[in-house]
């Protein structure tokens, strides 16, 4: 009886070791282990045996069956994690597919100038100030030092919709009005950023609509000084802390001392390129100190008071931060050209 | 104004310093050098040669064959294709060997079988414009005067061995339009002397006040007139090494009379006019104003109506020159006039601006008339002049000058303290140095105590005022150094204000839902400006536009960004979503400023969601629109106060779109544009919406209040409802949410049907209703008695039943 209980644990061991599914697993299961299987058999037939042997034989047929039923159990799970390996394998997918995408548009690359040199400001102590498109020829030309007939008016031939009334032709006339708002009183630190409009005929340098984006600062002692080092952190942060700036005596009516501010050529390190011109400087924008006629015009003691304003091109600043060779891109809105100003520098 | 280096060498002494650091220094003074241009830049071995003969090519009807000497042995054969070219002539010969303009070399070479050792040369091939070249050689070779010297440099006798720095001037500093004035300003950044130019004039028995009367009505706009008379003169050629200034500086010579007044225009910035004395046709000098209507031959050849606000020189009776403009025809000096009456006066800028402008002639005099001369030249220029004509053209001048003179010349005295100039400019500079400066811009300046008083010369007459000295000492003492500072005293908050920090978040929200940012202009054509406005008004229009497409500002911005969508839509993009925010304008009557009105409008087209591999494809439609919109008033906290309202809008498709209110009020729209607008801008179904956004930013948001997380679960009840199709959801939802209040908390559409399976005029329409109790869990019971009231309602108000 001890052989046969061998011979039927070795015959079940080797059925397992050869079952290839769980259905064939299950089967071997109840063939052995059953109710009606062998060993069950064998157990009945124990009552023929002595009181000495009975144990024994149980005891052995116990061992036998519980080493088939491991033996099962660890076929089983060797099947079911090759089952789930299997599955796994069959939902593999093709991880270089593109993305599901997530639609974004961006900001116009004269907005993100603008935002750039708000914020620059902002930090400075600097508010926003806005005004009208359509100005009053007193406010775009007179509050400015600019009386009828004065020669500068050629400067920046105007879009005139009647004798007083004309599409601004700079965002200064903002300061007039600020500063008229303001009642003689200090101080003042403001930006003032918007589109302008002039006579111009659209080509890559010209538009006859661009942005403008004004600075001013009055108070009881501000000085040239002031000015350049006011520009010369703009520039850093605007260009690079290795830009280098310098001033440049110029002309504006509504200042006096005028200047241009340059920037030293970032392609050539200043020692002259195509970009600059062969002067290794790069004109950026135009500034000065308040003109006294202006202030005293807006209601202040230019005695007591003074001030300083720039203003630059956005259009003219992102041509030379980003490289755009024609300044109606900005007024085309191609999306192949939008969309290249998505990135977050 | 174009600066000959060697010209300006005849009044400052430039030793020492090169034409390019020269540019440098005025540049960093005050006045932008633009430019240096090396005139004889790529030109070599170009000589004066004689010819010695000059014979028909035997093979060729159009082209010489010519000897000549060019001062190295034996004369050279050189055959030659001008019409102008002749035995005797002195001409510039480029050698074999030599090299002109854009890169050409001469080669030995042979011309329809005849040997050709060089080649004689236009001006035009020796790198000078053609509309600089005297008109008797500007389609020829030039010839130069008899006694220029075989073999040597043509170059240099044409005075190309020069660098001309070209003057960006700013119209504070017309000083500069004059060479003299140059020389002033450069003594001044150089600390050099200034040599004023030499008029010797000899004594003549004969008067100019015999030969010719001067009068001036128009005292304002002519407070001096002076006539000087050169009798016996003989028209030619001028000076070589004049044309050569003139052509450098820009203009084109004609004879010696002419050019000694466009000479000393340039050397003293006084403009001159020569009359032929006798053709004036009387003895007298007239100034006076034009009659309207008057008719007037100028010597270009055209007949101008003239008017009362144009003044003009008359014999008395006609006129004979358009003042400080042009001459006439009919007094202009020729190749036979002898007698020249030489006009130097000193015009109103005004007066002569409105001329030149009236009558698009902007010329050389009328720029500096305009831009203001100094009125102390006024006569030296004109004594100067009269001096090289006596020189250069064998004139007598006559004895003194005709003339009114009723000009009063008060130079500007400005006083101002050092502590000021050092106030303003944050500098620590001393008296010693600010006096140094103003003396080597020979500009008289006394110190008393801590001020300097400063006599301005008339020949700047941009100084004025105090803040005008400061700017002289700025610039000569150096920007560079200046030191940086920051403002100092009480200080400003920075920050955005509520309207502008809320439009960058409305930028935000769009672009992270897809759309790019435009910015078109607001100028557009009549047609388009009042399309899809939102208000009714007149357009506004501009007096004078450049073009009829950019002549109206607009009441819309959705026309521009159909234009955008046409554009991309034509370059293979046509699934693409932008949005603009920008003013439009709307009229408040005529000469009053409009009122400006900032809307946000958007335009979708073609594909809205898109991934083609997995196969998805979706069109945009109404609901991608409104979606967006939705969000945007959620992220304003706006969405209860806004309705959206079934409307008709011009240019909209008449049922799929929708009135936006605020709080009742009309604010804009949201649709698909109408097909045939569509098709118009050549556009798949484009869905847009554009309202004020003025209305929405100034709306006040309540402040942020947090509400507390439920605790307990809501009870949901879906119902499925038959109702009349023309039944929107909005209003059974109203009736819904009215009738369940207040547990019953939400209602949302989850599914519509209006197919063939419904009774004709009905459609299904399916909501999902939640109910809540923030403080407990609801029983059933609770729940149906509210649910019932609610399907009531529903039946009651909309007739809206259960589908059985
Ligand atoms: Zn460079």
């Amino acid at each position: 009886m001890q052989e046969r209980l061998k011979e039927l644990q070795a015959e079940a061991i080797q059925k397992v070791d050869q079952s290839a599914g769980l259905k064939e697993l299950n089967d071997i299961r109840v063939a052995y282990l059953g109710k009606k299987g062998p060993i069950t058999e064998v157990l009945r037939g124990m009552g023929k045996l002595s009181a000495e042997e009975r144990p024994v034989i149980g005891a052995l047929a116990n061992e036998v069956r519980e080493a088939i039923a491991a033996k099962i159990e660890a076929k089983q799970s060797a099947l079911e994690e090759a089952a789930v390996q299997e599955k796994l394998a069959a939902e593999s997918i093709d991880v270089t597919l593109p993305g599901r995408p997530v639609k974004a548009g961006n900001h116009h690359p004269l907005t993100k100038i603008i935002e750039e040199i708000e914020d620059l400001f902002i930090g400075m102590g600097y508010e926003i100030a806005e005004g009208p498109e359509v100005e009053q020829d007193y406010y775009n030309f007179e509050a400015l030092n600019l009386p009828k007939g004065h020669p500068a008016r050629d400067m920046q031939d105007s879009f005139y919709i009647t004798e007083e009334i004309l599409l601004r032709t700079h965002t200064s006339p903002v300061q007039a009005r600020t500063m008229e708002k303001h009642q003689g009183k200090g101080p003042i630190k403001i930006i003032c950023p918007g589109k302008v409009y002039r006579r111009d005929n659209d080509d890559a340098t010209h538009s006859h609509q661009f942005m403008q984006i004004e600075g001013l600062v009055v108070g009881e002692n501000i000085r040239m000084s002031d000015l350049k080092g006011t520009l010369n952190v703009f520039a850093k942060k605007m260009f690079g802390e290795d830009r280098e700036i310098r001033l440049r005596p110029s002309f504006f009516p509504f200042t006096e001392p005028s200047v241009e501010m340059d920037i030293s050529c970032k392609m050539c390190g200043g020692h002259g390129c195509n970009v600059c011109k062969h002067t290794g400087w790069i004109e950026i924008l135009g500034a000065g100190m308040v003109h006294p006629n202006v202030l005293e015009m807006a209601g202040y003691d230019s005695k007591k008071y003074t001030g300083f304003a720039f203003g630059m091109g956005p259009e003219r600043i992102a041509m030379l931060k980003y490289g755009v060779d024609d300044i109606r891109h900005f007024y085309t809105n191609d999306v192949r050209f939008l969309n290249q100003f998505a990135i977050e520098e | 104004m174009f600066v000959s280096y060697k010209w300006l060498q005849e009044y400052v002494d430039l030793s020492g310093v090169t034409p390019a650091e020269l540019a440098e220094k005025i540049t960093k003074s005050g006045i932008e050098v633009e430019g240096v241009e090396i005139l004889n830049e790529g030109i070599k071995n170009v000589v004066v040669g004689y010819v010695v003969e000059r014979e028909q090519h035997p093979n060729a009807t159009k082209l010489n064959k010519c000897l000549v000497d060019i001062g190295e042995g034996e004369p050279v054969q050189i055959i030659c294709g001008a019409p102008n070219v002749d035995k005797g002539q002195k001409v510039a010969v480029a050698k074999v060997g030599a090299r002109l303009p854009g890169g050409v070399k001469i080669k030995r070479a042979k011309l329809r079988g005849e040997e050709s050792n060089g080649m004689i040369c236009s001006l035009q091939e020796l790198g000078i414009e053609s509309k600089l070249i005297q008109k008797e050689y500007s389609e020829g070779i030039f010839v130069f005067p008899a006694d220029a010297e075989v073999g040597t440099d043509a170059l240099d006798l044409l005075g190309r061995d020069d660098q001309i720095l070209e003057l960006g001037l700013t119209p504070n500093r017309a000083d500069c339009l004059s060479m003299l004035g140059v020389a002033y300003e450069v003594a001044a950044i150089l600390g050099r002397e200034v040599k004023l130019p030499e008029t010797n004039l000899e004594s003549a028995e004969e008067k100019a006040s015999d030969y010719v009367t001067v009068t001036v009505e128009a005292k304002e706009d002519n407070p001096l007139y002076v006539a000087k008379v050169i009798k016996n003169v003989k028209i030619s050629n001028s000076p070589l090494w004049m044309q050569a200034r003139l052509m450098s500086a820009g203009i084109r010579p004609h004879n010696n009379v002419v050019d000694i007044t466009n000479y000393i225009l340039l050397e003293y910035g006084q403009p001159l006019h020569a009359f032929d004395y006798d053709r004036l046709g009387s003895k007298q000098i007239l100034v006076r104003r034009a009659a309207d209507g008057e008719k007037f031959i100028t010597l270009d050849d055209v007949e101008r109506t003239l008017t009362s606000d144009h003044l003009v020189i008359t014999n008395g009776k006609e006129p004979v020159a358009l003042a400080g403009v042009m001459g006439g025809a009919n007094s202009e000096v020729t190749s036979d006039t002898t007698t020249v009456l030489l006009e130097s006066a000193y015009f109103n800028g005004a007066t002569i601006r409105k001329a030149s402008k009236d009558h698009g002639l902007r010329s050389e005099a009328s720029a500096r008339y305009e831009k203001g001369i100094d009125p102390n030249r006024v006569r030296p220029a004109g004594e100067r002049a009269a001096y090289l004509m006596a020189k250069y053209a064998g004139g007598e001048v006559l004895e003194g000058t005709a003339e009114v003179d009723v000009l009063t010349v008060e130079p500007a005295v400005v006083s101002i303290t050092l502590e000021k100039i050092n106030r303003v400019l944050g500098t620590d500079i001393q008296m010693k140095e600010v006096k140094d400066i103003f003396d080597r811009l020979q500009f008289d300046a006394v110190i008393e105590d801590d001020t300097i008083t400063v006599t301005a010369p008339t020949r700047r007459g941009d100084i004025k005022i105090e803040e005008d000295l400061i700017e002289e000492v700025a610039r000569l003492f150096g920007y560079d150094n200046i030191p940086y500072t920051l403002p100092i005293g009480s200080t400003t908050p920075g920050k955005l204000s509520e309207y502008q920090k809320k439009r960058r978040v409305v930028r935000q929200f769009l672009e992270g839902a897809g759309l790019y940012q435009a910015v078109t202009y607001s100028l557009t054509s009549e047609q388009k400006a009042a399309q899809f406005a939102l208000e009714n008004r007149d357009t506004i229009r501009l007096a004078m536009p450049m073009s009829e497409d950019r002549s109206v500002l607009r009441l819309s911005i959705l026309p521009q960004l159909l234009e955008v969508l046409k554009y991309n839509s034509a370059r293979q993009n046509d699934s693409l979503a932008v949005y603009e925010t920008g003013n439009v304008f709307l009229a408040n009557g005529t000469d009053v400023q409009p009122e400006e009105s900032e809307h946000l409008a958007a335009a979708i087209t073609g594909l809205w969601h898109h991934h083609s591999w997995q196969g998805e494809k979706k069109p945009v439609d109404f609901f991608v629109a409104k979606g967006i919109l939705e969000g945007l008033f959620d992220r304003l906290g706006l969405t209860n106060r806004v309705e959206y309202v079934q409307a008709q809008v011009e240019g909209m498709h008449p049922g799929r779109t929708a009135e936006i209110r605020l709080n009742g009020a009309k604010i804009g729209f949201v649709g698909q544009v109408h097909p045939s607008v569509q098709k118009e801008f050549d556009l798949k179904d484009t869905y847009v919406f554009e309202l004020s956004l003025k209305a929405v930013l100034n709306e006040e948001t309540n402040a942020l209040q947090y509400q507390s997380i439920p605790r307990f679960p809501s009870i949901t009840r879906d119902i499925a409802l038959v109702a009349d199709k023309e039944t929107v959801s909005g209003s059974l939802k109203s009736i819904i949410l009215e009738a369940g209040a207040p547990l019953l908390k939400d209602a949302e559409v989850f599914d519509l049907y209006q197919g063939d399976k419904m009774e004709a005029g009905k459609k299904s329409i399916a909501f999902s209703l939640k109910y809540m109790d923030p403080e407990r869990t609801l029983t059933d019971e609770e729940v149906t008695k509210v649910h019932d009231r609610v399907l009531n309602a529903l039946a009651e108000k909309a007739g809206a039943v259960l589908r059985g």
